[in-house]
C-alpha cells in the first residue's frame, strides 16, 4: 500500500512562550511579540520621507490609499457587529461635503472644518441608517448601497451644496508632509484604536452581536444602542477620509458618494482578510497602488486589475492577513497517515 | 398579598397565521415560587416564554411583571428589569471562551449598576459563576472554547449567563432537554439552591419526574389553553391532563 500522507499545523514553539512570563526572556521573543506592531508602524511613518525617491506622484497616491484604509477599516468595524455595509461612500460623501459647506460658506480654516466635517458627517449617517439598524445581512446591505445614489441624485436635483458642479477652490492643505503624515496617522490610530476597542469588553458585546443578537437580548443590552454606537465609531473613520479629502483636492462635487469608495474597501477587505483590522488595511494598501500601477495598460487595465483580484481571491480565500499570520505563528509538517 | 405576586399573566393568546399558539392564558407566579409549566409538543410552553420576555409580541392580554406592565416591551428592557430566561435551543457565543460568554449579560447596564465592576473583574465574577452552575473551577473547561463544550455544559453556560443577570424571575426553557441523566441529576440541586434562596423560578420541561419533583405549583397547557392549574399531585391526577398526554377514551 503507498504510504499516504496527512498535513498538520503546530503552534511554534516561539508562539507558546510569548503568551506568558517567558516573553520577556530573551531579545528573539520580544522581538517576535513586536515585530508584527513595529513593523507596519516604522514603514508607514518612513512612506512619506521616500519623496525624493518616488517622486510626488507616488505620494499623493500614498494619500489616497489611506483614505481607502480608513473606509476598509470602517467596513470592518461595521462588519464585526454584524453590519454588511456596501455604502462606505455615504460616510465617505457626508464627511465630504460637510467639509466642503462650511469651508465654502463660512470660510472656516481646515483644522475646523476637518473636525466638524468628521463628527457632523458621522452623525448624519448614524442618524440616517437609526431606522434600518434592525435589518440584517442583505437587506442592510442594500439599503447602505442605495442611500449614496440616493444622495447623489438629491443633490443634483435640487442644486444645494453646488448641484452638478460641486464645491470648488477650497481651502488647501499647508503642505504635502501634513498631507502624507495626517493620513498615516489617522490609519494607524484607527487600526490600533479599533484592535483594541474589539478586545476589549464592549468588542465582546459587538461581536456577540453579530454571532447571536437574540442571545445579547436577553443578556439585558440594547443591541440597537450598540449597534448605533459602532456605526457612529465607523463613520468617524470613514467621514475623516471625506473630509480629509476634500481640502486635499479643494474640492467636493457629486464623485464623493461614488461607487468606488464603496467598492474599493469592500474588496481590500475581503483580499486582506476580514475580521482584523489590519487585513483590510493591507488590502487597501496592495489594491490602490496596484491599481495605480498598472495605469501604464491604458484601457487593459481594468482587466489586469480583475484577474489580479480573481486569482487573489481564489488562490487565498482567507484572505492575505490571515495567511501571513498563520505562517508567523505555525508551521506545517507532513504526517505519514498509518 | 397583591406585593407577594411577581408576575401575573392576564389572557395573554398569539396566533401565527391561522394557528392559535396561546388561546387567553392567564395565571400568576408568587414570590419565591417554583412553577412548572408542561404540555404536549407544539402546545405552546416556548411561545408563552417568548410573550412573557419580549421575544414575541401578544396579540391580546396583558403582562405584568412586579405590578408594571410589560406587554409588548423588548426583549432587553424586560431583562433589564430582571426577567431572565434560558433559551431551549441553546444560544452561546460559539467562538468565545465559556467564560467570555458571560461577560457580555455582565456588561449589561443592569448588572453594572448592580455590581459596578472593571476589566478584569469581570471575568472574576465570570468563573465564579461558572463555578455555581457546575464548571470545575480549577480545571480547563471553564477556559475553553463554546463550540467544544459538550451540550450539558451548554444548557448550564445558559443557566450561569441567567444569573449573570441577577434577575428576580428566571424562566427556564427545556433546560433540561438532551441532558443525561447523570447531568440532569448534578443540575437539580443547582436550582432547588436557588430556589431555596428565594429566587423565583418558571420551569417548562418534558421530564415530569424532575419537575414534580421540585416544583411547588404546575401549569399544564394544551393546543395553546391552560388545562390544569395546581399542585404537582393535582395536575397529575387531572383527567384533562391524562387525556392530553394519553388521548381521552373516546378517542382511543
Amino acid at each position: 500500500m503507498a504510504v499516504r500522507y496527512r498535513k498538520e499545523r503546530l503552534d511554534r514553539g516561539i508562539k507558546a512562550r510569548c503568551e506568558d512570563m517567558f516573553a520577556l526572556s530573551s531579545y528573539r521573543e520580544m522581538l517576535y511579540l513586536s515585530l508584527p506592531r513595529v513593523l507596519p508602524v516604522a514603514l508607514l511613518l518612513t512612506l512619506p520621507l521616500l519623496k525624493g525617491v518616488v517622486g510626488l506622484y507616488w505620494e499623493k497616491v500614498l494619500v489616497i490609499t489611506c483614505a481607502i484604509a480608513l473606509l476598509a477599516l470602517s467596513w470592518d468595524l461595521m462588519a464585526s457587529v454584524g453590519l454588511v455595509c456596501l455604502g462606505q461612500a455615504l460616510f465617505f460623501g457626508s464627511g465630504a461635503y460637510l467639509t466642503g459647506f462650511l469651508n465654502h460658506s463660512f470660510n472656516l480654516p481646515y483644522f475646523l472644518t476637518i473636525p466638524c466635517g468628521t463628527v457632523g458627517g458621522a452623525l448624519f449617517c448614524t442618524f440616517l441608517l437609526l431606522p434600518v439598524l434592525r435589518l440584517r445581512g442583505v437587506y442592510f446591505a442594500i439599503v447602505t448601497l442605495t442611500l449614496p445614489l440616493l444622495l447623489t441624485r438629491f443633490i443634483e436635483a435640487s442644486k444645494i451644496l453646488g448641484g452638478n458642479e460641486g464645491l470648488s477652490s477650497l481651502s488647501p492643505l499647508p503642505n504635502i508632509w501634513f498631507e502624507c503624515y495626517v493620513a498615516v496617522l489617522a490609519v494607524l490610530i484607527c487600526l490600533f484604536g479599533f484592535r483594541r476597542l474589539i478586545n476589549e469588553d464592549y468588542g465582546l458585546v459587538l461581536q456577540g452581536i453579530r454571532d447571536n443578537d437574540l442571545a445579547v437580548m436577553s443578556g439585558a443590552i440594547n443591541i440597537y444602542r450598540f449597534k448605533a454606537q459602532a456605526v457612529f465609531i465607523a463613520g468617524l473613520a470613514g467621514a475623516f477620509a471625506g473630509a480629509f479629502m476634500t481640502h486635499y483636492y479643494q474640492f467636493v462635487g457629486m464623485p464623493a458618494f461614488a461607487l468606488d469608495y464603496s467598492i474599493l474597501p469592500l474588496t481590500s477587505a475581503v483580499l486582506g482578510g476580514a475580521g482584523t483590522f489590519a487585513g483590510p488595511a493591507v488590502g487597501a494598501f496592495i489594491l490602490v497602488p496596484l491599481s495605480e500601477a498598472l495605469r501604464a495598460f491604458g484601457t487593459l487595465r481594468v482587466v489586469f486589475y480583475s484577474a489580479i483580484l480573481i486569482v487573489c481571491v481564489v488562490g487565498l480565500p482567507e484572505g492575505i492577513f490571515h495567511y501571513i499570520q498563520r505562517k508567523y505563528h505555525q508551521f506545517e509538517r507532513l504526517v505519514e497517515v498509518r | 398579598m397583591e406585593d407577594q405576586i411577581i408576575l401575573k399573566v392576564e389572557a395573554v393568546s398569539k396566533s401565527f397565521g391561522g394557528l392559535l399558539a396561546v388561546d387567553k392564558v392567564s395565571f400568576h407566579v408568587e414570590k419565591g415560587e417554583l412553577l412548572g409549566i408542561i404540555g404536549p409538543n407544539g402546545s405552546g410552553k416556548t411561545t408563552l416564554v417568548n410573550l412573557i420576555t419580549g421575544f414575541v409580541r401578544p396579540d391580546s392580554g396583558k403582562v405584568f411583571f412586579r405590578g408594571s406592565d410589560i406587554t409588548g416591551k423588548k426583549p432587553y428592557s424586560v431583562a433589564a428589569l430582571g426577567v431572565a430566561r434560558t433559551f431551549q435551543m441553546v444560544k452561546p457565543f460559539y467562538q468565545l471562551p465559556a467564560f467570555k460568554n458571560l461577560i457580555i449579560p455582565l456588561y449589561s447596564p443592569r448588572v453594572k449598576k448592580l455590581r459596578g465592576g472593571k476589566y478584569g473583574e469581570r471575568d472574576d465574577v465570570a468563573i465564579d459563576l461558572l463555578e455555581e452552575v457546575g464548571f470545575e473551577r480549577d480545571s480547563f473547561v471553564p477556559y475553553k472554547v463554546a463550540s467544544s463544550l459538550p451540550h450539558g455544559y451548554l444548557k448550564r453556560l445558559e443557566l450561569a449567563r441567567c444569573l449573570a443577570l441577577r434577575s428576580e424571575l428566571l424562566i427556564l426553557d427545556e433546560l433540561f432537554s438532551g441532558m443525561s441523566m447523570s447531568e440532569v441529576a448534578s443540575t437539580l440541586p443547582i436550582i432547588e439552591r436557588l430556589n431555596g434562596e428565594g429566587l423565583t423560578i418558571i420551569m417548562v420541561e418534558h421530564r415530569l419526574r424532575e419537575l414534580f419533583r421540585v416544583a411547588d405549583r404546575v401549569l399544564a397547557l394544551n393546543f395553546g389553553s391552560k388545562i390544569a392549574d395546581g399542585s404537582a399531585h393535582e395536575v397529575m391526577e387531572s383527567e384533562a391532563v391524562k387525556a392530553a398526554y394519553l388521548g381521552s377514551e373516546a378517542e382511543s
